[in-house]
This record gives structure tokens, sequence and C-alpha cells, in this order.
């Protein structure tokens, strides 16, 4: 059976009750029913949504195992969501693994015959720490980014800061994903605008994703308050023309429903054949990041070392 | 043919774009704030805020009765012998205006009994009684009204150290903290306070004919723009090349680093590996549920 070509995303743009995990996998389940009701076949929440994101210390408290939360989140869907229809589920928590915390997006199949299935975590590589932001104070970086089989196709996630270094996507891309799925935590700053800066540069990222790889992008971004800090809103779906297909209101809380039709990924990459040509010059561009990255490395050494 | 020439725009003195607001959705973002903050997050469902008859507590005031509605703010007025009488008459126009409750309570007596058992009372130190007379009449009319004080202090004080410390700055929730002067006085004529209050000069009204301007020894408008560019990392040198008076930005970086600790909580000896707020890290807001309630 091959995959559908009709895909109906829902991103849910909501504000976790702060440092509740019970409370907001209760309200997961909630989510989900809504998802379902309006005939989503992926529902997507943003970073930390079962715990909220500037819990500093407290990561200790709300962090869980892959497994934990895989069986919470199926206890609640079974609860909210009696019909036996499947969703697939991508949401992110503060993950305990091997005795480290780490910032992780769960993708698993609900309500499926056979039972829950967790198909892939992706643990977040780049952690913030500067101005408002301390994470590398508080949990441990992921290490590998990775495409996944799903029902719909091959996916990808990247979690906030992930998504501000432009290799990521195009690690992503080289892997064979046809969507990638950021989800973030972002607090809203520069109101200079509206939407604040934040919520525009994040449009420009996702618009640049999409369209040099041809890949379908979800953006899932959270609102409310944690400590005076405010998220804006704005996710967003986007098409792999670059096009933003959907977009959710700036401060309150929506549920984004977009149906992606796979065929535009041929449209594009027919006309924009961008994903072919970096896939020509792919493992030359793997040993140029390797010159690089030993390039930044002898010159971090010369420069410690003190001439007599 | 010489190409037509096409020039970069350096970062001017006189270009004050940089603070511009959008003040609707400002507005929208700090109404949410507020009741968030004081509903979600505390629980209460009534604010008290000091109302001095200056800019920033009528914006703040402005702000609390969008969020909570007029019947749930009350203002407070809290004279002192030397107050002048227009702080209190614009200070009625904003109750007026709003339709909030309020409240006058005269500090005078408490405020000189205090004096009256110091010693040779300066005016600074007269002034800081009052500010903290001032904050503690304000916690006693929270607990009264099972409210809470919400600040009125703005970012450019608050870098300048020009208030009193535990005293105009202890609510613990403030909306204006973190815009500048200039950006309070367009953010208070968008939602509607009385111009005569935007557009007098800004006094603490501790001591007759005093101005705040006076006092740091420059414009608010000047020092908001210099204190944008040094906070983002900017150097005084380069501020000072781009055609800032050297004299103000000096001004303007020596109050800034002579306060620091105005901003922060006391210096703590730390003699363990779970210091408060140095080990043991759990944020403002983090309450999370106790075992076994749910």
């Amino acid at each position: 059976m091959g995959t559908p070509l009709l895909v109906r995303v829902g991103q849910a743009q909501f504000a976790p009750v702060f440092g509740d995990y019970a409370a907001n996998v209760a309200r997961f389940g909630e989510l989900a029913s809504q998802a379902l009701d309006e005939r989503c076949d992926l529902l997507v929440l943003p970073e930390t949504s079962l715990s909220g994101y500037f819990l500093e210390g407290a990561v200790l408290d709300v962090a869980r195992t892959g497994e934990e939360v895989l069986a919470d989140l199926a206890e609640s869907f079974a609860q909210r969501c009696p019909s036996g229809s499947p969703l697939d589920v991508l949401v992110g928590f503060y993950e305990l693994f091997e005795g480290n915390v780490f910032n992780a997006a769960l993708y698993a199949t609900l309500g499926a015959i056979g039972g829950p299935r967790a198909r892939h975590i992706h643990r977040k590589m780049f952690l913030p720490t500067y101005g408002v932001f301390d994470e590398q104070r508080f949990v441990a970086r992921g290490r590998s980014l990775r495409a996944f089989t799903t029902r719909f196709g091959p996916m990808a996630i990247l979690i906030c800061e992930d998504v501000w270094h432009s290799v990521t996507a195009t690690i992503l891309a080289l892997r064979g994903a046809r969507f990638i799925h950021a989800i973030s935590s972002s607090p809203a700053r520069g109101f200079g605008t509206d939407p604040p800066w934040n919520v525009r540069k994040w449009i420009d990222l996702l618009q640049v994703i999409a369209e040099e790889h041809a890949v379908f992008v979800t953006h899932t971004a959270r609102v409310g308050f944690e400590n005076g800090k405010g998220f804006g809103g704005g996710s967003a779906a986007l098409t792999p023309d670059g096009a933003v297909v959907t977009q959710g209101p700036t401060i309150e809380e929506a549920l984004l429903c977009t149906t992606f039709d796979m065929r535009d990924l041929q449209v594009a990459r027919v006309r924009q054949p961008l994903v072919t040509d970096l896939e020509a010059v792919a493992a030359d561009l793997a040993l140029e990041l390797g010159d690089a990255a030993r390039h930044v490395r002898s010159s971090a050494v010369a420069g410690e070392e003190v001439e007599d | 043919m010489p190409l037509p020439v096409v020039r970069n725009q350096a970062s001017s003195p006189e270009d004050y774009s940089a603070l511009d607001l959008n003040l609707a959705l400002t507005t929208k973002w700090l109404v949410a704030f507020l009741r968030e903050e004081v509903t979600s997050r505390r629980g209460f469902s009534t604010v008290v805020v000091g109302l001095s008859g200056g800019v920033d507590s009528a914006l703040s005031t402005y702000l609390c009765a969008r969020a909570f509605g007029p019947a749930n703010v009350v203002a407070v007025r809290m004279p002192y012998a030397t107050s002048s009488r227009e702080s209190l008459d614009h200070a009625q126009l904003v109750i007026d205006d709003l339709g909030v409750r309020s409240e006058t309570f005269e500090i005078t007596r408490a405020v000189d009994g205090l004096a009256g058992l110091a010693v040779d009372v300066s005016p600074l130190r007269k002034g800081n009684f009052m500010a903290r007379m001032r904050m503690v009449v304000l916690f006693d009319l929270a607990a009264k009204e099972n409210g809470i004080p919400v600040g009125t202090g703005n970012k450019t004080e608050r870098l300048f150290g020009y208030f009193t410390w535990h005293g105009d700055d202890a609510p613990p929730v403030n909306p204006l903290g973190d815009l500048f002067k200039s950006q309070v006085w367009a953010l208070a004529r968008y939602v509607g306070v009385p111009s005569v209050i935007v557009d007098k000069a800004p006094t603490a009204d501790l001591v007759r004919g005093q101005t705040d301007e006076a006092d740091l020894g420059i414009s608010y408008r000047k020092a908001d723009l210099i204190l944008h560019y040094v906070l983002q990392g900017y150097t005084p040198e380069r501020l000072v090349d781009w055609g800032f008076g050297a004299g103000e930005v000096h001004t303007v970086v020596r109050r800034l680093n002579r306060t620091h600790w105005k901003r922060n909580l006391p210096a703590t000896a730390i003699v363990s590996s779970t210091a408060i707020g140095e080990y043991y890290l759990r944020p403002t807001d983090y309450s999370p549920p106790l075992p076994g309630a749910r």
C-alpha cells in the first residue's frame, strides 16, 4: 500500500500548564479529539508542550522517558478518542534518557491496531544558551539528525534553534525527508511590528527551508506566559514552493489544520530541482564541511598556543 | 561615466525609530501578561496601583483597567505634605476617566513620625522614607482587598537606579519594566492617558520643583536611545563616533554601571552547593502540583 496523496496536519498552538505534566497530558487528549474531529492524520504539539519551557532546575521534575510519554499519551488518547481512528502525533517534551535530560520530541502512532507505536525521538541538537536562554545548563545535547518512516512518507523533526542553522535542514533533505516539522517555544521579542520580530524571522527561515529543499514544512509554536516571558504563536504550514498556506494568530491559541497534497512536492522539485543538485554535490560538501571543521579546530588550538 | 552611488545609512543620534513600538500589539501583550501573572498564576482578581499623577502609574492603571475591569482596580493616592496639588488632581483625572476604585492615604504623619525619630534627615533620606512608606501602604491595602500590588517602574529608571530599593520597585508584577520612558509616553498616548499627564515634565515629586531630567542630567528621549545601543553591546566610543555627545554617553553609562546592585537580589554568602538562586534554580512561576494531589 502506498502513501496517501493527501495528508491533513493539525498543529496545536496552545499554552501548556507550567510545570504540570499530568494537566498537559490531559490537554493533549482534548487536542487529539479535536484534531480527529477535524479529520487530521497527524497532530503536532510545540516544544516542551508537556511541561512548559523555562523550568530551569525543575526540568528534572517533569522529565519522563519516551516509553512513559508514549504510554501516557496513549492512555489520554484512549480516554478522549474512543472512535477507533488512528492518529499520528508529534509532541515536544523533556526526555529522561540514560541519566540525562534532553529537550526532545516523540513521533508516534496512536489508536492503531496493535497498540501505540513510537516511530522516532529527535533530541534537540542546538541548545540556545544566550540572552533569555540557558538550555545547556539544564539539558544535554542531541547528536543526530534523521528522517524516519511514517504512514505518510519520510519525515523529520527540528526543535527551535535547530532550525536557525540552515545546515540541519540540508542534512534532513539529503536524508530524504519530505516533511520537516519544526516545533518551538520562542519568546516574543521586538514589538516594533505586528507580528513581533521573532515571529517574522521564523517565517523567513521556514520559507527558505521549504523552497530550497522542496519539502513540506510545519512550524508549531506555543503561546502563553512563563515568568513574564510570553510566547508569540504565529505557527505556520508551508508548501514546497515556500508558500505559507496556513498561519496561526499572534498571542491566541488555535488549532491549525492544513491538507497537504503530496503531488505538490513533485511539482516543486521539477520546477526547481535544487534537491537533486544538492544530492549531486553532497559528497563534495561533506568533505568541505569536514575540512572546515578541522580548520575551526586547528585555528582554535593555534590560538591557545603561546609563543616564547 | 561614473556610476550612481548608493550609500549606507549610518546609525544616527537623531534617529529614534529603534524605539518605535507597535502600540496596538504591545497593549494587547501587556494586558495578556497582566491577566496571566495576576490571575492565572497567582489567583488574584483585584489589583492595587499606587497612582502618583505621573505618566507611569497612569499607564499601569489604564492597562490594569483593561485587564481586570475598573471595578477590580484600586488606585491609591498617597500624598505627602509637600506633594503638589497638581499630582493629586492628575491622579483624580485618571480615576474619573476610568471609573476605577480609589483610595487616598496621606503618608505625612507616618513619614514625619519616622523622620522625627531620626537625626539630620536629608531630602534623599526623606524621599526614601516616602517611597518605602508608600510600599507599606500599597501592600497593606492589597492585603485588605485580597489583591496584589502592580508596579509602575519603567526600564529607564530601572537602568538608572532612579528608584528606592525595596520601595517603588517592590510590586511583584510590573507591566512597564521593559519599556523605556519614551515608549511609556507613546503607549500612554495610545491607551488614552490624558495629555496633560503625558506632556508634563516627569517628576518624582519628592522635592518641590524637582524634575527627573534635571536630576539625571539628560533628557529621557536621548538617554533611552543611548541605553538602547549600550544594552545591545555597542561601546560608548562607537556611540560617540556616531555623533552622540560624549558627556551624554558618559552620564548614561556611569549611572548604568553604578546601579547593577539595585536590579538584583541581595548578595548572599554562598557556603554550599545548594545555594538558592545559584545552584537551586526554580523560576518565579513554578508551582508544581503536590505529589498525589491529582
